[in-house]
């Protein structure tokens, strides 16, 4: 406690002096310094949440594009032609296109939507709001993590309009395909603005990750403890500690990959004849593998990544809304830390059938599974959070319940997939892709939406509009299922993934109707996620504004500050917190602030 | 065709706009009505949705398993392949009691316990009991997943038994190469850097290891033997394909400059196989199922599963790459190549003939 106050005195006498005087608006602001080059984290969330909501947009219009294809192998489109040119040769997509979708698909969507977007978007909305501070620690590096992203985002914009097209070797990119630009066409210049383009997300993913722990460590208000912390800033905290230790591993190997490019070095090369070019390579001793083991042990963590940050949110929201404490608050704390001590020792579960040594591949069998019980605790502490709670079904808690059925399907088949025996079947098949859009895609899509249909309040003083929302939510979830749960047959027939025509497999070609069933239903749940688009950036003008601070009967900290709080976020003192952030329904009383100090004949806290 | 885009995107925007005038009506409504009433209504409708949800769902996944289990590709038709859908069928039990349990459970609490003016809801910030169980029983199932797995894992990744039948199996961009080592069964010396594809050298052979001369390298399809274990020794030429065999259920990597192997036993011909899934047309197909640059969706191999009688006779029938490379260095130019090699040496034959036999 001792060293607690000491952080806080002094973080007292350097930030808040910076405030003196508390006014909303003291700085004098301009339209640059308030809108773009901005150093309060509510602006930077909000810039992360639009950047992220453009890229979501145009993943998703990619995915159209390729289903289109998957869905309608034989017919062409000739306005396809009208808008891509020779990649769409005679209303066809060209497969060197195809596969350039495909990658920009899940990289955009993995690391530009689902991390920074989300983590993003929320780590810097919710972590000063939520501990009690004035903003980040260091809001100066915030702005940088923006800026860095806009970089990169823009480079990887820059990749999809030059001549031999941008990377598409797969999200995963493996060399040797993504090293030798006579393999592949996407391996050419497009591969290096992808490896350009990564490299500055990394740097915004640690600017940003540093950014967010040193914050919650060093910042949080007084009597803040960390078993106060709401379970949002818990999962946003683990999420950052991840990124922090993984995302340099990945760039390592990334590096490694530019110099095989392009300076002849042999780190992942070797053994290597060219059919488009009739020579061998001189490249002898490296190692494709290597990359394989450097991708993952990012790769893994990744994926946790997107999906701590909504498990987080989808706790605290459903909290809230069941009106009923989160069920085993220590006990989520601990798997979420078991989770991320996990997903560091179990990515060659990516990598059962490369060659891998089987008896290491059975640790790895071994430590995935064990990633199942702490999932297995979240869910049923989730499930007992529900039950005799007095549920409120906002669309923000539609989402939440959402999110855990997903997680649950989606987490199920991960069992199948750790289990390696079960995998040398499955591998790379789209059982795979059955697996990771229903526990990843969906259920983080389902943790974002949860969390901006909960804050968008807190972040514009109006409400999105419910009606919207509800039909946004039932479209989407019975949508994902048509569209993600048939695939997991597909996947145990052994359809292969990354195919983008199966009419030539006997093996596979009886699937030619279901694959066109999933096409149309993608199309309309995508056309059904514009309606949320459009939800959003109306009810920015002209939602029904919010009228209390506390819309929600929230106990945290974001809802004690004023409707429209400004630089500072509170006018005045920052409140002092003196419980957790989950008493609701406690003592017969709705819900109780963490500002309320414990009164003398409250009951015994949990 | 670009008539119906637009016909599309004009139908997608009166969708919209109807939409948004009725999420906007809906809006003015609640304020006629009074937001708690508005409130208790939605809630109501949204809970009785997640009941029907459940149903439905669950009837879905009923009738889904029965609209596309025929499509999977039946009985495995290798030994580890059998292996491989037990323990299959022993996790979807496990997994598949979880699914249904959790689903009902979460779907079930949120209509049950849906908003009613009068509830309270029931203070219960945790339960070590409770949490203990849900820790222990997961742990314990897992272990069994793992106990079986891992069972099974090590019989399939274990040494081939002795009489395996090898082959060697060389993907390139984008097709399969097939070598068999010959009468003397052992595979002749090779080196990347020797590929010419001009010269009728696909996999680099070193011609002056003897032991290459009569190596067989074909592309035409990979033939194995019924009943034999065989043992595929996988390399790659380019990048990293994989050797994808979904009806045997196996599968491994091609790697550029390191070798792999898996192997199996295959239980059925391919003709046997045509009359078990009415399909005059059925092929063991392989498929590569590691993204390998654009002709990736297209590169299949073909898998012929004989009887071993017709194995030797087809391998008779091979002429040695050695011979297809150098037409005028054999030591029967004048004859036909294939009648010569096989009177060529009778011991090593014999020797290839007793590893062939099971
Ligand atoms: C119960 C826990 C889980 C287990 C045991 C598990 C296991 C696995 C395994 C073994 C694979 C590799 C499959 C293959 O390529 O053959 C895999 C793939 C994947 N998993 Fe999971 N998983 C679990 C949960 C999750 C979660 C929570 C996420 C994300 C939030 C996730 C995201 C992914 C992704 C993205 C891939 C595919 C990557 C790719 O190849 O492109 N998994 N999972
Ligand atoms: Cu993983
Ligand atoms: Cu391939």
């Amino acid at each position: 406690m001792s060293n607690e106050a000491i952080l806080h005195g002094s973080e007292v006498s350097t930030h808040e002096a910076h405030h003196d005087g508390h006014g909303e608006h003291h700085h004098h602001e301009t339209f640059i310094s308030k809108y773009v080059f901005s150093m309060d984290h509510k602006m930077i969330a909000k810039q992360f949440l639009i950047t992220g909501i453009i890229w979501a947009i145009l993943g998703g219009l990619m995915s159209v594009l390729f289903r289109l294809q998957l869905g309608f192998p034989d017919a062409t489109f000739p306005w396809l032609e009208n808008i891509l040119g020779h990649w769409a040769k005679g209303g066809k997509i060209q497969p060197e296109f195809y596969y350039a979708l495909v990658t920009m698909h899940g990289t955009v969507l993995v690391f530009f939507v689902l991390t920074a977007g989300l983590s993003g978007t929320f780590a810097n909305f919710l972590i000063p709001l939520q501990i009690g501070a004035r903003d980040m620690a260091s809001p100066f590096m915030n702005m940088l993590s923006y800026w860095f992203f806009f970089m990169s985002s823009v480079v990887m914009v820059s990749s999809l309009f030059i001549q031999t097209g941008p990377a598409s070797g797969g999200w995963t990119s493996y060399p040797p395909l993504s090293a030798l630009g006579d393999a592949s066409l996407g391996s050419k210049t497009g591969m290096d603005l992808w490896l350009i383009s990564m490299a500055l997300f990394v740097v915004s993913s640690l600017l940003g990750g540093l950014n967010y722990i040193s914050t919650i460590l060093n910042m949080r208000t007084k009597g803040m403890s960390m078993t106060r912390l709401p379970l949002t800033i818990w999962a946003l905290f683990f999420t950052a500690v991840l990124g922090v230790l993984s995302f340099p591993v990945l760039l390592s190997g990334f590096i490694l990959l530019l110099f095989d490019r392009h300076a002849g070095t042999s780190f992942y090369l070797s053994d290597i004849f060219l059919a488009s070019t009739q020579k061998a390579l001189p490249n002898e001793g490296g190692s494709a593998i290597l990359y394989q083991h450097l991708f993952w042990f990012l790769g893994h963590p990744e994926v946790y990544i997107i999906l701590l940050p909504a498990m987080g949110m989808v706790s605290e929201v459903m909290s809230t809304n069941a009106r009923k404490p989160i069920f085993g608050y220590m006990a989520m704390v601990g798997s979420i830390f078991a989770i991320t001590i996990l997903a560091f020792l179990v990515w060659a579960h990516h990598m059962f059938v490369t060659g891998l040594n089987p008896f290491l591949g059975s640790f790895f069998v071994l430590l995935t599974l064990l990633i199942a019980v702490p999932s297995a605790i979240k869910v049923f502490n989730w499930l007992t959070t529900l039950w005799r709670g007095n549920i409120r079904f906002t669309p923000a808690m539609l989402f939440a319940i959402g999110f855990v059925s997903l997680f649950i399907s989606g987490g199920l088949t991960g069992i199948w997939l750790g289990n390696s025996s079960l995998d040398i079947h499955l591998h790379d098949t789209y059982f795979v892709i059955a697996h990771f859009h229903i526990v990843m895609g969906v259920a983080s899509f389902f943790g974002m939406f949860c969390g901006v249909y909960h804050w968008f309040p807190k972040m514009y003083g109006r409400y999105l509009n419910n009606t919207m929302g509800y039909i946004h939510f039932w479209i989407t979830i019975v949508g994902a299922y048509l569209i993600f749960w048939p695939m997991h047959y597909e996947g145990l027939a052994g359809m292969p993934r990354r195919y983008l025509d199966y009419s030539g497999w006997a093996s596979f070609n009886q699937f030619g109707g279901l694959n066109h069933f999933i096409s149309i239903v993608s199309m309309i749940v995508f056309a059904v996620q514009l309606l949320f688009v459009f939800n959003f950036f109306y009810s920015i003008f002209k939602g029904r504004r919010v009228k209390t601070e506390n819309p929600w009967g929230s106990n945290t900290l974001e809802w004690t500050t004023p409707i429209h709080p400004g630089h500072g976020n509170w006018v005045g003192e920052i409140p002092e917190v003196h419980r957790w952030a989950y008493d609701y329904g406690k003592d017969g009383r709705e819900f109780i602030s963490q500002t309320e100090p414990i009164s003398a004949n409250e009951s015994e806290h949990h | 065709m670009s008539m119906s885009a637009f016909f599309i995107i004009a139908v997608l925007l009166l969708g919209f706009l109807i939409v948004f005038q009725i999420a906007k009506a809906s809006e003015y409504v609640a304020v006629l009505k009074g937001e708690k009433k508005t409130f208790e209504q939605n809630n109501r409708i949204n809970g009785f949705l997640l009941l029907a949800f459940l149903i439905l769902g669950l009837v879905g996944v009923y009738w889904c398993n029965a609209l596309l289990k025929p499509k999977i590709l039946g009985e495995a038709a290798s030994d580890h392949g059998q292996k491989i859908d037990q323990m299959l069928y022993i996790t979807l039990i496990i997994t598949g009691i979880v699914f249904v349990l959790t689903q009902v459970l979460l779907f079930w609490f949120a209509f049950k316990y849906q908003y009613k003016e009068n509830r309270k809801a029931f203070y219960f910030p945790h339960n070590n009991k409770l949490e203990l169980i849900w820790t222990v029983i997961p742990a314990i199932t897992l272990t069994i997943l793992v106990g079986f797995g891992l069972y099974y894992w090590f019989k399939i990744t274990g040494d081939a038994p002795k009489d395996a039948l090898v082959v060697e199996i060389t993907g390139k961009q984008f097709a399969w190469v097939y070598r068999y080592p010959g009468k003397d069964n052992t595979f002749g010396k090779k080196y990347y850097k020797n590929i010419n594809e001009a010269q009728s050298n696909q996999l680099g052979l070193l011609w002056d290891d003897p032991a290459s001369h009569d190596d067989i390298v074909t592309t035409e399809a990979l033939y194995i033997v019924k009943g034999q274990p065989v043992k595929l020794v996988i390399n790659s030429r380019d990048v990293v394909h994989d050797v994808g065999l979904s009806h045997f259920r196996m599968k491994m990597d091609a790697v550029p400059g390191t070798p792999t192997t898996m192997w199996f036993t295959p239980l059925y011909t391919t003709e046997e196989m045509k009359e078990k899934t009415n399909n005059p047309n059925f092929e063991y197909e392989i498929s590569c199922d590691q993204m390998c640059g654009k002709g990736h969706y297209s590169m299949k191999g073909i898998i012929k599963v004989v009887s071993q009688s017709d194995f030797i006779l087809w391998r008779a029938k091979q002429k040695p790459n050695y011979v297809q490379a150098f037409p005028e260095k054999s030591p029967s130019a004048a004859t036909p190549a294939p009648a010569a090699d096989s009177t060529k040496s009778a011991k090593p034959a014999a020797d290839s003939a007793a590893t062939a036999k099971k």
